[in-house]
């Protein structure tokens, strides 16, 4: 059984999609876990609770009111087409804006445990042996929080190809644009398609099973390598 | 009397909860300097204060000129020329033995480096350990290395936080030989944090004594170990450091002889050349007091000593402070024995030393 053109489109857009919101997150979250890992601020915990709350927050919920920015009547939206821009609701970008709302505590919170377990001694050896703040960063930080990059690309990459409510209300469904796997799954049963259903769900199933394994399964090799 | 080029000036107030570190400490830049006092004193609060490590805001410390910190100068960790040994060693996991001694070796400017990485290596032993893994290093092992991984910094000042206290006894003693060949050959200043009384006195040159986050009294080991009014001279191992230098060795009896002042010192043999100084610990409870020189006694060691002060130790014994020459041995004998020879300060008499222990 062969995948048929609109299901590969999908695919590939499901697969852009959790890429391009990986990498961001990464580029983003990275210097944001960095920050709560290491800040004593004393208001540090409201910025953790804005982290953690797509956790806990119905995916439509985030949807509507990224709906409502991003529209050509919401302020994001309405400032975009002031500038002769197109609004973001139901593009591709749009998406990809949601959904990095919608992962980044799968991203942050691995990267932030990570560097607090790195710990601040490594960090002021680090420092009297003549390391510049970046410079411990990269030759201490990052390596030794080499599991906590995995497991946060792994978890965020798997976390976007498999969301569906906000996708479902910022991007509509448009074959080739937003519609992505998740929500062809959803048309499939609806019209009573099983077999593809099957086909995509399965797919999904052991892709999510595998990367899994094998970040546990890298993890558990470092740990016990003694780092 | 030594300009400020030669020395140490730290001032800090610090303020961590309960705990309060307000010291000011003026020392010349040169040998051993140990911080020593009971867990919990500020020794390392000082330590990091004087690294930069914790900040506090009106601190001073300058050294040979240059100021590290003052009200306008902050000068931050990595610009700093010391080096940092840690108790816990600190070695990073990630890299290996090799690396983690190049890791400081390389952030050092060519053109600023003053040791050479191959003469490191082998004065600490760690070349045989160049290509293993951090995790597979017994303590006494990781330890050399991380003092090696400081030095090969060129630091101008050397801080050491208590980096024999993690070890068990066998690693220590693996380890000492190593700290008393870097006293020897290393000319910057270094700051060693211990509570180890036997260690001071192996190693410091000076001795800060610290309580509850203050200084008690600071200055050259030989006096501070004999100065009646501080707390050194009234512990039951109470001890003396004084220097001699080595005459000539006794095979027969297997004892090396020592020449201190004027007269001749056995201990037991030690393979050190003639000529050679050499640091001697007498306890207090090991020198007795003649008022003539016995000669049918089994104790070899008499030396011709003036008695400068006596002080209560207790209900029954007396601790004398004694002269030897121009250095300072302690006698700890009963009251009753000192108002028998009629003790007092001036008085010429005899110190007959029971037990040495050679240091170096």
């Amino acid at each position: 059984m062969l995948l048929t053109e609109a299901d590969l489109a999908a695919l590939w857009v499901t697969l852009k999609l959790a890429g391009v919101v990986t990498a961001i997150l990464l580029l983003l979250g990275t210097p944001l876990a960095w920050w709560l890992a290491r800040s004593q601020m004393r208001y540090k915990f409201l910025i953790e609770a804005v982290v953690a709350l797509p956790l806990v927050l119905p995916p439509t919920v985030l949807g509507f009111y990224l709906l409502i920015m991003l529209g050509p009547h919401g302020p994001v939206g309405g400032l975009m087409q002031m500038f002769g821009g197109q609004p973001l609701a139901f593009t591709f970008t749009g998406l990809v804006i949601g959904s990095v709302f919608y992962s980044l505590p799968f991203v942050v919170q691995p990267l932030q445990d990570a560097f607090t377990s790195v710990g601040g001694r490594l960090l002021e050896t680090a420092a009297t042996l003549g390391a510049s703040p970046l410079d411990r960063f990269f030759t201490i930080a990052v390596p030794l929080a080499a599991p906590g990059f995995l497991t946060a690309t792994v978890l965020g990459f798997a976390h976007t190809v498999g969301e569906f409510g906000v996708v479902l209300m910022i991007g509509g469904n448009i074959p080739g644009k937003t519609q992505v796997l998740s929500i062809a799954i959803y048309d499939h049963v609806e019209t009573l398609e099983y077999g593809r259903a099957h086909l995509l769900s399965g797919g999904l199933l052991l892709m999510s099973f595998l990367l899994l394994v094998a970040v546990y399964g890298f993890n558990r090799r470092i740990k016990v390598a003694g780092l | 009397m030594k300009s400020a080029a030669d020395k140490i000036e730290a001032r800090f107030v610090l303020q961590r909860g309960e705990f309060e570190l307000d010291v000011s400490l003026s020392l010349p830049a040169t040998g051993v300097i140990a911080l020593y006092g009971p867990s919990g004193c500020g020794k390392t609060s000082l330590l990091r204060a004087i690294a930069g490590l914790e900040q506090c805001g009106n601190g001073f410390f300058s050294m040979r000129d240059t100021v590290w910190q003052d009200d306008q100068t902050f000068v931050l960790p990595h610009l700093r020329p010391f080096a940092y040994v840690f108790q816990e060693t600190n070695l990073f996991p990630h890299l290996s033995v090799k690396r983690n001694l190049e890791y400081g070796y390389q952030r050092v400017p060519k053109s600023q480096r003053q040791v050479d990485f191959d003469e490191v290596v082998t004065l600490l032993g760690v070349e045989p350990l160049l290509a293993r893994d951090t995790a597979l290093l017994s303590g006494g092992e990781r330890q050399r290395v991380a003092i090696a991984r400081a030095l090969l910094t060129s630091p101008q000042l050397l801080l050491m936080d208590e980096p024999l206290a993690a070890l068990d006894h066998q690693s220590k003693l693996e380890i000492t030989p190593y700290l008393e060949r870097l006293h020897e050959e290393l000319d910057i200043p270094v700051f060693y944090v211990s509570h180890s009384a036997d260690e001071v006195a192996r190693l410091a040159d000076q001795l800060v004594l610290m309580k509850a986050g203050k200084v008690q009294a600071f200055g050259p080991i030989a006096d501070m170990l004999t100065r009646v009014d501080l707390p050194l001279a009234h512990d039951d191992d109470a001890e003396a450091i004084i220097e001699a230098e080595v005459d000539s060795h006794d095979q027969a009896y297997q004892l090396t002889y020592l020449q201190l002042v004027g007269e001749r010192f056995a201990v037991p043999y030690k393979d050190i050349s003639p000529g050679s100084r050499v640091r001697l610990r007498i306890h207090a409870r090991d020198v007795s007091i003649t008022l003539a020189r016995q000669s049918d006694t089994s104790i070899l060691n008499i030396v011709p000593a003036t008695v400068v002060e006596l002080c209560g130790h207790g209900a029954a014994q007396v601790m004398v402070r004694l002269n030897v020459g121009h250095m300072t041995i302690l006698s700890r004998i009963t009251r009753k024995s000192a108002q028998a020879l009629s003790l007092a300060p001036g008085k010429p008499v005899y110190a007959q030393v029971k037990s040495v222990a050679l240091l170096t």
